[in-house]
């Protein structure tokens, strides 16, 4: 069986996809409590903003507070975005996956869901919400592992590595976009503990705390956290590195496996590469680093619906 | 009872254990395999209620973690639910089995006879021993069928009969399910369950194994796939993941290695299949359906289908792609044609049928109106185009008011009925809240059909859970039990 089916293709970029998202929110609502926090105390409307989510989340709370936004992200079946609702899209992605993923990939879903709809709305009240991002980013990982230790190295395993690159460049963008903005210091506050703070966070809630210590010895500076958001070779949320690994992947499914088209899918990862690789971080910052992320997210968009418009629908 | 196998005296979790006066799958007279009841019977015995119970509720969680379930939607969840699984295996001997795989062999032969001459020669009809217009007017026959000839005669390629035991331990067929008969995923994966969850059960036994079903039926369809295809593309068509059955869709496309496509999935150029896949068109030479022939192809079936495949029927008539099961074999497993099943066997092989029907009288023939009419308190009467046990009278357990209200049904319309005596339905030891009590069960053993009839060792064993009932479907408070075909001795 070397033929993939169209439609399975697409449902197995998305399953990456949710998965990836959501344990990049289980991050980001982990790291919370000081990612939140603004000059003027605690604010939540970061985490609402990175999500593009301010007329839904609006139209149900009037504040956006430690009660209101933890709820509507990890357990708000209603709320499309939330943890629980992509929770469910992933696993009925994998339901139509069954014969192709691994049993033991598709039982962890399971689990997984089980665990996640007993859940009461205590659950995410903040004493125990760092806990349960723990728990939900693990289930994550374990699914990765899983998938990395199970899943037959087919078209199938491309398109899941694509998805998932896809979707972890975009939250890359989507967690610098709002920080850069809200965390850009005034004049008196640089080099104070909460601006630091505020860094550490947002590296954090990208899983960037560690590397990035190593390697921006000790200059955290709105500049070089960018920069290594975005360029770093070696970190792997970095965008760059995620669209390499899209430009390859797409290349081994186009050699390997004979797929025609996706040419200018290919084209257009070329110029995102040029861009992330030729820029320095004073000329993207001096042009407006606003509007750079746009355009890679304008990118990443055009590069999801070219493969999906190549490869995973009914011709 | 346990006197009856010559084994001594039980003291634990069977002491209490009564058949009743029902033929029971553990305990009653069996001509062999005496020395695996036996042990069987003494592991029971011996196992402690409550830790049995954790252990069944473990392996139950499991079921439910692997997904071996089947799902019901509502507005925003879907659920899925696990076959309830009974830890009690039931046992068919080896002569019992070697009985039973005769029997299923002729009665799915002489099913695939009878389907072949219906929509060619119909000589049964010309000579009588079946009326015409019972199959000619039956909805589930096709003139689209008429005169096509289909890949190694074959037509029911799937075929499931429902047997029940009665009394005196008898085998009979209670139905045969020609159509698309689901419920083989079960056989294997409770076997599965049983190896990992209990296999102190299990150990020394000889059992046959079933995990062979997979590649059984992929050998059936790639000997029915077109002349001349090397290594044919089989798929499997479901109607998608909202259909309850899709569990078993998957473990099929899985066993057999085969993509699990869909309708849209699927479209016809010039007379022949293709799948749409990321690399473009490929070609499909033979389809394992799950789908109601009326939404396989909307141009012959009902139009309006989602779930089928324009054109499809036009590339099957080319041959230039199978279809499993055949359309048109619902007027074979029809309750008024089951009827005439022995006198089918006996027409095309010219032998007495192996397995017994229920004992059935027709009531559109004078005699088995008569008789039925007369005996009518002793008697289920079933109307032949209803199924679920709608239109029915239980005749035992019926008034005398709403007995005569149905001999008048009957009488003006006896074409319509078939009527049965009530049978005991055998029993096996189940556990239950209360214990382990006979708890009422059937099976449906599995038949493939390819070049040749080959039948999985076993079947699915269904037990009614609640107490005294004899419905063992899922909906209805049914569960199942794995069951176990001894291997012959040497």
């Amino acid at each position: 069986m070397s033929e993939l089916l169209a439609r399975n293709a697409g449902s197995i970029i998305w399953l990456a996809r949710y998965m990836e998202r959501i344990e990049n929110l289980a991050r980001i609502l982990g790291v919370a409590e000081t990612f939140a926090r603004d000059r003027a105390g605690r604010n939540w409307l970061p985490v609402v903003q990175i999500n593009a989510d301010e007329e839904r989340f609006f139209a149900r709370h009037r504040v956006a507070d430690a009660r209101t936004v933890p709820h509507f992200y990890v357990l708000d079946r209603d709320n499309p975005t939330s943890i629980i609702s992509s929770l469910r899209s992933a696993r009925e992605n994998a339901r139509s996956l069954r014969p192709l993923i691994s049993i033991e990939m598709w039982r962890q879903l399971n689990r997984m869901t089980s665990w996640m709809s007993s859940l009461s709305d205590n659950a995410t009240a903040q004493a125990n919400l760092n806990a349960l991002c723990t728990e939900i980013k693990e289930a994550c990982q374990l699914h990765a592992g899983i998938t990395e230790g199970t899943f037959y190295r087919d078209q199938a395993h491309y398109f899941y590595m694509l998805g998932k690159a896809l979707e972890r460049a975009d939250q890359t963008t989507r967690l610098l976009d709002i920080k850069y903005h809200t965390l850009l210091p005034r004049p008196e506050d640089v080099g104070s503990a909460l601006d630091t703070s505020h860094w550490n966070a947002l590296l954090k809630a990208a899983a960037g705390y560690q590397a990035s210590r190593r390697v921006l010895l000790g200059s955290i500076t709105p500049r070089s956290v960018a920069a290594f958001l975005l360029f770093s070779d070696s970190f792997p949320r970095s965008v760059i590195l995620c669209v390499r690994q899209m430009d390859w992947l797409l290349t081994q499914l186009r050699t390997r496996y004979s797929l025609r088209g996706g040419a200018r899918a290919l084209e257009l990862l070329d110029e995102l590469r040029a861009s992330l690789t030729e820029r320095s971080i004073d000329d993207v910052i001096n042009h407006g680093l606003h509007e750079f992320i746009d355009w890679i997210q304008q990118h990443l968009i055009l590069i999801f619906a070219e493969i999906h418009q190549t490869f995973c629908t009914s011709r | 009872m346990q006197q009856e196998q010559g084994a001594p005296p039980i003291q634990g979790l069977l002491a209490r254990y009564d058949r009743g006066p029902y033929f029971c799958e553990m305990t009653s007279f069996r001509p062999d395999g005496h020395a695996e009841l036996a042990a069987l019977y003494q592991r029971l015995d011996g196992l402690d209620e409550d830790s049995l119970r954790l252990r069944l509720a473990a392996a139950e969680k499991e079921l439910f973690d692997l997904g071996i379930t089947f799902t019901v939607y509502s507005d925003k969840d879907a659920i899925d639910r696990i076959l309830p699984f009974d830890v009690m295996p039931r046992v068919i001997t080896a002569s019992e089995w070697q009985r039973l795989e005769a029997g299923i062999i002729q009665r799915v032969t002489a099913i695939n006879l009878f389907l072949d001459d219906l929509y060619h020669g119909r000589r049964i009809l010309a000579d009588k021993v079946v009326p015409a217009d019972l199959v000619l007017g039956n909805a589930n026959y096709h003139e689209f069928m008429r005169d096509l000839k289909v890949p190694c005669g074959a037509y029911s390629h799937v075929c499931g009969i429902d047997l029940i035991r009665d009394q005196q331990g008898e085998f009979r067929v209670l139905e045969d399910n020609a159509r698309t008969p689901s419920g083989v995923s079960y056989v294997v994966e409770n076997r599965n369950l049983m190896l990992q969850s209990f296999p102190d059960l299990m150990e020394g036994i000889g059992v046959r194994p079933v995990d062979n079903y997979g590649l059984m039926l992929r050998r059936a369809l790639e000997e029915i796939s077109p002349v001349g295809v090397d290594e044919p593309r089989i798929v499997l068509l479901s109607p998608g993941i909202f259909n309850s059955a899709f569990f078993e869709h998957v473990f099929l496309a899985r066993e057999m290695g085969v993509p699990l496509v869909e309708g849209r999935d699927l479209v016809v150029e010039n007379d022949r299949v293709y799948m749409l896949t990321t690399a473009g068109r490929a070609p499909v030479d033979c389809i394992y359906r799950r789908i109601d022939d009326a939404f396989l192809d909307p141009k012959v079936f009902r139009p309006d289908s989602m779930l089928g495949v324009p054109g499809l029927m036009d590339a099957y008539r080319k041959g230039n792609v199978a279809i499993a099961n055949a359309p048109g074999t619902g007027v074979a497993d029809d309750k008024a044609v089951y009827a005439y099943m022995p006198r089918i066997v006996k027409y095309y092989l010219g032998e007495e049928a192996i397995l017994p029907n229920v004992e059935t009288f027709i009531c559109r023939e004078k005699e088995g109106l008569d008789y039925t009419l007369e005996n009518l308190d002793e008697l289920v009467v079933k109307p032949v185009g209803e199924s679920g046990g709608y239109g029915m009278i239980i005749g035992p357990r019926a008034s005398q008011s709403e007995r005569d209200e149905f001999r008048a049904k009957l009488k003006a319309d006896p074409a319509n009925y078939i009527s049965q005596p009530m049978i005991g339905l055998s029993v096996s030891p189940t556990l239950t809240d209360m214990g382990v009590q006979p708890r009422h069960v059937d099976l449906r053993p599995f038949a493939v059909t390819g070049a040749r009839t080959s039948v999985l060792s076993g079947g699915l064993t269904r037990v009614a859970l609640k107490e005294g009932s004899l419905v063992v479907n899922s909906s209805q408070g049914g569960g199942s039990k794995d069951t176990w075909v001894l291997e012959e001795r040497s």
